[in-house]
C-alpha cells in the first residue's frame, strides 16, 4: 500500500511491517500469551487433578460439611490405603480408579465409534442435570481418561454416571437395535459389534502406554505386571459389544458423593 | 502494486491454480458428506447398518473434509496469491509448494481412508491419527516456510495487511498443532493423548477454538483484506482499523478455547477468563467486519450486478453476526443454557457456511478471472444462482438449529409442577426430527450451490482454454 508511510500507526507499527522478522517474533508471542496463561496453571494449582504420584494432587482439599478434609484416598482409590487391593477387588465407592482390561477394551470401541461425537461425559452443577443424570462431575473421575471424553454434544442424553442404571442386558439389546428399545433413538445399529472379537495385542498395548504417560500415568501399582501378563486370558474370546458394555457400566460410580459437600472449590 | 495481470508468468500461478480447483471440488464433497450425516440424525436408517458410515465415522470425515480439503485449499491457493502478488515477487520456493499441494492431498486422501476405519484419535477437530499427524506438521511447516520466506524476498516495502493474518494463522497453526497432537502410539492406527482429563480438555479447546481462530477466520481475513479492496477497486476502508483488528485477535482471540468448558470440571476461573476475553473480541472483531464493509462506501451500488462482490459483503455480513453471537454464548448463563445443544452447531455453520464459505468462493471467483485471464465467468447467472442458493441454505440450516438448540435447552431444564423433570431426554429427541430434516434440506440447497460452482468453474477453464490453445490447463483436476 503506497500510503503507508504517511499513515502509519506508530513508529513500531511501520518498523514492524518492514520486517518479515519482527513480524515473525512479535506475532509468535503475540499468539503464545494466552494459551500460556489458561494451561499452564492446570498442571500445578489444586483441583485439577494432576496428581503423577502425589497422593494429594497438588494440596487439593475437597473438605465435608464440618469443614474437615475429606482424605485424598476418599476420592481416589489408592490400593496400598484401602481394604480392596486389586482392581478385581475394587468396589464401587471405593475412589477413581484406572479401568480394567475389559473396560479398556470397550473404551477403545466408544473411541474408534465416535460415540463421543453424540454422547457428553461431564455433568454440570445444575438442578436438572442432577435429577437426570447424578451428582456433577468432578476432575478426579476423568484423570485416568487418556484422551478425555468429556464430549461437547448430547444428540444422547449424558454418559458420565450411566453405570448400574440400566441391566446388561439391556444395554445388548439397545447397542444392537436401539429403536427396538427406545423407538424414538437416531442412534445407528451397532448389533455388528457382536461379531467382532477384542483386539487384545492392542488392549495389552493400551495399558502399557497409560503406565508410561508423562502425565497422570496408571500407578504400576495398579497396573501391575502380572495384572497385564493376565489381561490377554481375561479379554479371550469377549466380543467388542461385551467390552463396549463392560466400560458404560464402569462409568461414575467410582466416587461415593457426600450430600452437600462442595467437589469443586 | 500488480500492474500487469494480462503477464502472470511473472508469478507462480500454475500451484494456485490447482488448489482453486480442489478446493472447489472438496467444498462439493464435504458439504455432501456434510448433507449425508446430517439426514443420519433426521433419518437413522440411513446408516444403512455399515459400519464405515454410521454417523459417528462420518462426522469427523465431514469437518475434516469442510475443515482442511476445502479451507486447507482454499487458504494456500489465495495464500500463495496473495502472498506473490502483494509482495511483486515470485514464490520463494515453486518446487516447495508443488510439494505442499501433493502432501496437502495424500493427507485429505489419508483421511479420507481412515476415518471410515474408524482409525481416530478421539479428538474433535484433530481426530487424525499419529502417522498422518507428523504429515500434516510437515506439509504445514513447509507452506509456512514457504510463505515467510516469500514475504522476505518481498519488492515492496512494506507487508501486506493479509500476510500479517495468514502469518499469524501460521505460527497458531503450527503451536496448537504439535502441543495438541502430542500422544503416545499403541499401533500405527491407534494412539493416547500423553494429557488427561482436565489438561487434556482445556488443551483441546485451546485447539478446537483456535482452529476457529486463526485458521477458520484469521486466514479468512487475510482473503478479505485482500479480496474485497481488489473486487471493490477500492483501498482498505481503515489502515488503523486493520492494525487494531490484526492485533487484538491475533493476542485475544487464544484466550477464548476455555468458554467450550463452562460448568464442567475445568476451574472456574478459566472458563470465566475466557469468556471475558470472548466478550471484549467483539470489538476488534466488529472493527474488522465494519473495516470490510465500509471499503464498499461509494461503491455499494455495485452489489446491483457484481456477484462476486455479493458474495463478500455477505460473508462480512455473517463474520460480524457469528462475531456477535459467539461472545453471547461464551457467557456463562447463555452457555448454560446452549451447551450440549444444537445452538452451538448453528453457531459454527453461520461461520463456516455464511462466513468462510462465501469469502471463500468470492475470491475463488474473483481469483479464477484472473488465473485464467478472462473478462467474465462461463456464467454470470449461475455466479447469482449459487450467491442465492448459498445465502438461503445458510440461513434454513442456521435458523433450524438455533430453533432446535434453544428448545433442547429449554426442555431439558424443564419443570413441571410437582417439581419433577417434565421432559424424558428421549422427548427432546423426537422433537428435534423436523429441525434435523429442515437443517438436512438447509444443508442440501447449500451444496447444490457448490456444484453449480464447480460447474461454473470448469466451464470457465475449458473456455478459457480452447480460447487459449492451451493444454497445460487442469479442467478436471
Amino acid at each position: 500500500m503506497s500510503d503507508h508511510d504517511k499513515i502509519y500507526s506508530t513508529k513500531l507499527q511501520d518498523k514492524t511491517e518492514r520486517s518479515t522478522l519482527l513480524m515473525f517474533v512479535l506475532t509468535a508471542i503475540a499468539v503464545a500469551i494466552g494459551g500460556i496463561v489458561e494451561i499452564v496453571p492446570l498442571f500445578y494449582l489444586p483441583n485439577t487433578a494432576m496428581c503423577q504420584n502425589d497422593p494429594t494432587c497438588n494440596n487439593t482439599q475437597h473438605k465435608d460439611l464440618n469443614g474437615n478434609v475429606i482424605p485424598m484416598d476418599k476420592i481416589i482409590w489408592n490400593p496400598a490405603t484401602s481394604a480392596h487391593k486389586t482392581l478385581d477387588d475394587w468396589q464401587p465407592g471405593d475412589g477413581v480408579r484406572p479401568y480394567k482390561a475389559l473396560e479398556l477394551a470397550g473404551r477403545n470401541v466408544y473411541i474408534r465409534e465416535g460415540c463421543f461425537l453424540c454422547h457428553s461425559q461431564m455433568i454440570r452443577p445444575f438442578r436438572d442435570e442432577k435429577d437426570r443424570y447424578g451428582h456433577y462431575s468432578i476432575a478426579e473421575e476423568s484423570m485416568y481418561d487418556h484422551t478425555y471424553q468429556w464430549g461437547s454434544k448430547r444428540t444422547g442424553p449424558d454418559l458420565a454416571r450411566l453405570a448400574g442404571k440400566y441391566s446388561d442386558e439391556w444395554h445388548r439389546r439397545h447397542l444392537m437395535y436401539p429403536r427396538d428399545v427406545v423407538p424414538e433413538s437416531v442412534m445407528p445399529n451397532y448389533f455388528w459389534l457382536n461379531d467382532k472379537k477384542v483386539d487384545i495385542p492392542e488392549t495389552v498395548e493400551t495399558m502399557k502406554v497409560l503406565t508410561i504417560m508423562p502425565f497422570n500415568p496408571v500407578p504400576k501399582t495398579i497396573y501391575t505386571d502380572e495384572y497385564i501378563a493376565g489381561a490377554a486370558s481375561e479379554l479371550e474370546g469377549k466380543t467388542d459389544l461385551e467390552a463396549l458394555i463392560a466400560y458404560l457400566q464402569s462409568l461414575g460410580n467410582h466416587v461415593k458423593f457426600e450430600e452437600g459437600v462442595n467437589y469443586r472449590d | 502494486m500488480e500492474a500487469n495481470q494480462a503477464t502472470p508468468v511473472k508469478y507462480d500461478m500454475e500451484v494456485v491454480r490447482w488448489f482453486t480447483i480442489a478446493a472447489a471440488i472438496y467444498a462439493c464433497v464435504g458439504t455432501l458428506i456434510g448433507v449425508y450425516v446430517a439426514s443420519e440424525l433426521a433419518w437413522p436408517f440411513l446408516n444403512f447398518d455399515m459400519e464405515w458410515i454410521t454417523f459417528g465415522r462420518l462426522r469427523p470425515l465431514h469437518t475434516n473434509a469442510v475443515i482442511f480439503a476445502f479451507g486447507g485449499c482454499a487458504l494456500m491457493a489465495t495464500g500463495f496469491y496473495i502472498v506473490q502478488r502483494t509482495g511483486a515477487t515470485k514464490l520463494w520456493s515453486n518446487g516447495l509448494a508443488w510439494a505442499t499441494f501433493v502432501g496437502w492431498n495424500l493427507i485429505i486422501v489419508s483421511a479420507v481412508i481412515t476415518l471410515p476405519l474408524g482409525w481416530t484419535s478421539g479428538k474433535e477437530y484433530a481426530e487424525l491419527e499419529w502417522p498422518i499427524d507428523i504429515a500434516i506438521a510437515i506439509v504445514w511447516l513447509m507452506y509456512g516456510f514457504n510463505y515467510i520466506m516469500t514475504i522476505g524476498i518481498r519488492k515492496t516495502s512494506h507487508i501486506y495487511v493479509s500476510n500479517w493474518f495468514t502469518m499469524g494463522m501460521i505460527v497458531m497453526i503450527t503451536y496448537l498443532h504439535v502441543v495438541n497432537s502430542m500422544a503416545i502410539p499403541v499401533s500405527m492406527t491407534n494412539s493416547f493423548s500423553i494429557y488427561s482429563g482436565v489438561q487434556d480438555a482445556m488443551i483441546q479447546w485451546w485447539w478446537g477454538h483456535n482452529a476457529v481462530g486463526f485458521y477458520l477466520t484469521g486466514g479468512f481475513l487475510a482473503i478479505m483484506y485482500y479480496f474485497v479492496p481488489k473486487q471493490a477497486g477500492r483501498p482498505v476502508f481503515s489502515y488503523r482499523l486493520s492494525v487494531l483488528h490484526f492485533w487484538a485477535l491475533t493476542f485475544g482471540y487464544v484466550w477464548l478455547g476455555a468458554h467450550h468448558l463452562q460448568y464442567t470440571a475445568l476451574p472456574d476461573w478459566t472458563g470465566s477468563l475466557g469468556a471475558a476475553v470472548s466478550l471484549a473480541m467483539i470489538i476488534p472483531s466488529w472493527g474488522g467486519a465494519m473495516n470490510g464493509m465500509m471499503t464498499l462506501s461509494g461503491a455499494w451500488d455495485r452489489l446491483r450486478d457484481d456477484y462476486i462482490l455479493r458474495f463478500l459483503v455477505v460473508a462480512l455480513a455473517f463474520y460480524a453476526m457469528s462475531t456477535f453471537e459467539g461472545p453471547v454464548m461464551s457467557i456463562k448463563t447463555v452457555n448454560a443454557l446452549s451447551h450440549y445443544t444444537d445452538w452451538t452447531v448453528g453457531h459454527v455453520h453461520s461461520g463456516a457456511l455464511g462466513w468462510m464459505a462465501m469469502v471463500a468462493y468470492g475470491a475463488m471467483y474473483h481469483m479464477i478471472k484472473k488465473l485464467w485471464g478472462v473478462e467474465k465467468m462461463y456464467s454470470e447467472g449461475l455466479v447469482n444462482v449459487h450467491f442465492w442458493l448459498a445465502t438461503i441454505g445458510t440461513v434454513v440450516y442456521v435458523v433450524a438449529m438455533w430453533v432446535s438448540g434453544i428448545m433442547q435447552g429449554l426442555m431439558w431444564r424443564d419443570y413441571d409442577e410437582y417439581g419433577t423433570l417434565t421432559y424424558t431426554f428421549v422427548e427432546s429427541v423426537s422433537a428435534m426430527h423436523p429441525y434435523y430434516a429442515m437443517r438436512a434440506i438447509g444443508g442440501l440447497i447449500f451444496n447444490i450451490g457448490t456444484w453449480i460452482a464447480l460447474y461454473n468453474i470448469v466451464m470457465t477453464v475449458r473456455t478459457a482454454s480452447a480460447a487459449r490453445g492451451a493444454s497445460a490447463v487442469p479442467a478436471n483436476a
